[in-house]
């Protein structure tokens, strides 16, 4: 179980450049630090160090993603454009660039060119939750705007601009698809998030950090996804733990995560977070839990439901391994979901929430 | 009603169970000219229908570059973009409850273009009114104000030809104006007394505005009253007005008014409005118009045989014209007659239009040569005929 810590959100980025830089390992901390001073909101410093990556290794696209973000974050949006812009095109299978371009026409009030940016973000991942939360965002804007033209309103001062989530780390890449991107004659593994995490542990984690699976999403931030269907799935027999018992209670407290999650009872959704919980991007817990209530809370009805549950405990730790399917007014998405479960106190909390297989 | 349970789920259910009914009476449209927005309207609703809201969304926003100030088309990109993000129980939901008022007006637009384009008449019917187009009226426009519809006929050797069709506006209070003031539209037989130019005319009234001649000589008859009963164009935030908005005034969508300006001859072209058009078939038509033509020249004959009973058994009793009632007119004419020795009577190009309201009379309009041992002249002449017990009568006449 503590192995997770090592694929934690924050050390993603260097377990993706690892892959590429083994043999130059000091480039990779150059992005880490800069990543971190982004975070802590030094963006000049940030800027400085991404820059000087990106002279060794200027088509790196987690580098350049880096940098269109920092650049974000100091508001100087034309240069931000024309780096993601350029990653679009050198990258067009990456969800991200897009989605953060949308952000900034957004910004700009440029809302049909944010929509078909994410749109183009969704075409490349149809499970990406934080490009279709936009979208709807967008969309619900566009609608405003429509309105306003037919009904001869001006909702331009109650309604102020629209904020989109940015996204600060490329995720839907794993470190061989960076890889490949920057050497062309490995064998490509495109894109396809589902390829990923599953894997077992690497038994030293601290050994080659590279090498084991980068977990691609951790659940990057929020799995509204698919419709449902929603039966929900008679507890994994499947199941190949030995402990019985775990397996139900584990398989009982997805039940009620999920139901607390469909009847929008954004308490009773949260209290299935453990303390530690991971959340995605690193974020500080009261932003994240501050984001999903605010997603839950959005008018319209939640269904989200999942099937194909395999649960595999080892001691206090189970992991949970299903398809989701979210349904939320007019969006309906489907994903492969894992969530890490650690018993506390005798109740099965999460601790990781990510998407992947 | 197998589509309204198809639509249960559908944010439009509301508007589309009435707007789908289609009249049994389509059969020969082909004819009709579907240059404006109704048949890209009326796609948008089959695939909202069908729940293809993608592709209605795509449809709208085309519909939208054609006609960027369409406020319908507006609301139902609105409604398109909200139902990916939420479920939506009615029509314009988004548009807030404030705007209520306004989101109806636009649903009774959408009804009354999608019924008008569903309901198209058939091509070998024509509006009863048209009875004779004289040869000088190059067309006839004709307005079904239920329908917030104008449709525009063309004189084919005096049979009506259908040329177009567009949605039009009229009186926020309906029809059958008789006061100044009461925001309603006349319901008659009216024609074009001038043409406006845009230059001069507030912007209001669009792309130009024809005035007609109410209050006409039945209205005044009737003591109504009121004035500036136009046609015109529509202001420039908007594509089109609702089907009740205006104050009296028939308005069309500029781009239509310009295509309808090109057809209209002032003092000329004659402008029915009505409250639902009568439709005949043209074998029925062609029969009403032979006996009222008939009738015409049986009065002619009637007037020249000098025999003042005959002739003035055309007259009704309650005849007025200038001031003069059926008495007075009855004695004036015996006079007249006494001095007699033979009368010849001409009647050229009429035209004859039935008055489309309760009212049941028919507008004559002929030239009339008269001759006769003491006293020529030539005319253009207006009478009013009226049915009295089966009979029709000459309750009006005067110089047209």
């Amino acid at each position: 179980m503590p192995l997770h810590r090592f694929f934690a959100p924050r050390t993603l980025v260097l377990a993706l450049c690892a892959a590429a830089a083994v043999a130059l390992p000091a480039y990779a901390d150059q992005l880490q630090d800069a990543s971190r001073l982004m975070k802590q909101g030094q963006q000049a410093q940030a800027l400085e160090q991404v820059d000087k990556y990106l002279t060794t290794k200027p088509k790196d696209a987690q580098g350049r993603f880096l940098k269109g973000v920092i650049l974000t974050e100091m508001n100087k949006l034309s240069e931000a454009t024309a780096v993601f812009q350029k990653l679009t095109e050198d990258y067009p299978e990456l969800p991200e660039p897009y989605n953060n371009l949308a952000v900034i026409y957004a910004q700009q009030k440029q809302y049909e060119k944010a929509k078909q940016a994410l749109e183009m973000a969704i075409r490349t991942h149809p499970s990406y939750a934080t490009a279709h939360e936009n979208l709807g965002d967008i969309y619900a804007r566009l609608a405003t705007q429509a309105y306003d033209k037919a009904l001869q309103l001006d909702s331009s001062n109650a309604s102020a601009q629209i904020k989109l989530a940015t996204i600060k780390e490329l995720m839907s890449v794993n470190g061989r698809t960076v890889a490949t991107a920057q050497r062309p004659t490995k064998p490509a593994v495109p894109t396809a998030p589902t390829e990923i995490a599953a894997v077992e542990p690497a038994k030293t984690p601290e050994a080659k950090p590279a090498e084991t699976k980068p977990e691609t999403k951790p659940a990057e931030a929020k799995p509204e996804t698919k419709p449902a269907p929603v039966t929900p799935t008679p507890p994994a027999k499947t199941s190949i733990a030995p402990a019985g018992d775990a397996t139900a209670e584990a398989t009982k407290a997805i039940d009620a995560w999920l139901a607390a999650w469909s009847r929008k009872d954004v308490k009773g959704y949260l209290a299935h977070y453990a303390r530690d919980f991971q959340t995605p991007g690193g974020e500080p817990r009261a932003a994240w839990e501050a984001e999903r209530a605010r997603r839950i809370n959005k008018p319209g009805a939640i269904q989200v439901g999942y099937e194909k549950l395999r649960i595999t405990v080892d001691g206090d730790t189970a992991t949970a391994r299903f398809r989701q399917h979210y349904k939320s007014g007019a969006l309906k998405t489907g994903s492969n979901k894992v969530v890490v479960l650690v018993r506390r106190d005798g109740r099965w909390l999460i601790q990781q929430e990510r998407i992947g297989s | 009603m197998a589509i309204r349970s198809r639509l249960r789920s559908s944010a439009f259910a509301v508007l589309l169970a009435v707007a789908v009914p289609v009249s049994a009476g389509a059969a020969n449209e082909v004819r009709y000219s579907d240059s404006g927005p109704e048949p890209q309207l009326a796609r948008i609703f089959s695939l909202i229908e069908g729940n293809r809201l993608d592709a209605a969304l795509g449809e709208t926003e085309a519909l939208l570059k054609v006609y960027p100030n369409f406020r319908l088309a507006n609301l139902i990109k609105g409604d398109l973009l909200l139902a990916r993000t939420r479920p939506l129980t009615s029509f314009g939901q988004g548009g807030g409850a404030a705007a209520r008022d306004k989101v109806n007006d636009l649903r009774d637009e959408a009804l009354a273009r999608l019924h008008a384009y569903q309901t198209k008449p058939p091509a070998n019917y024509v509006p009863r009114y048209l009875l004779q187009l004289g040869a000088g009226e190059k067309y006839a426009v004709v307005v079904d104000t239920q329908k917030s519809r104008l449709y525009l006929y063309q004189n084919d050797n005096g049979t009506p030809r259908f040329v177009a069709d567009y949605y039009v506006t009229h009186g926020k209070l309906g029809t059958e104006k008789v006061r100044e003031g009461d925001q309603r539209t006349p319901i008659g037989v009216y024609r074009v007394t001038a043409s406006l130019p845009r230059q001069k005319l507030a912007d209001l009234y669009g792309s130009g505005a024809f005035p007609l001649n109410y209050p006409n000589e039945w209205d005044k008859r009737m003591g109504r009253n009121g004035h500036g009963i136009w046609l015109h164009g529509t202001p420039s935030n908007t594509f089109s007005r609702p089907p009740k908005a205006s104050d009296g005034c028939v308005v069309l969508a500029n781009q239509d008014l310009d295509a309808v300006a090109k057809t209209l001859q002032v003092g000329m072209t004659p402008v029915i409005i009505s409250n639902s058009i009568e439709w005949l078939s043209l074998d029925d038509w062609q029969a009403e118009r032979k006996a009222l033509l008939g009738m015409i020249d049986e009065w002619r004959r009637d007037w020249e045989s000098r025999d003042i009973e005959r002739y003035a058994s055309h007259y009704s009793q309650k005849f007025q014209a200038d001031g003069q009632g059926y008495r007075a007119w009855l004695a004036q004419k015996q006079k007249v007659n006494a001095g007699k020795s033979w009368i010849k009577v001409t009647t050229n190009n009429i035209s004859m239009f039935r008055n489309p309201g309760k009212e049941d009379y028919v507008v004559v309009t002929f030239e009339q040569d008269y001759q006769s041992n003491n006293l020529s002249n030539t005319m253009m002449k207006r009478q009013y005929w009226t049915k009295e017990d089966g009979r029709w009568k000459i309750v009006y006449e005067g110089g047209a």
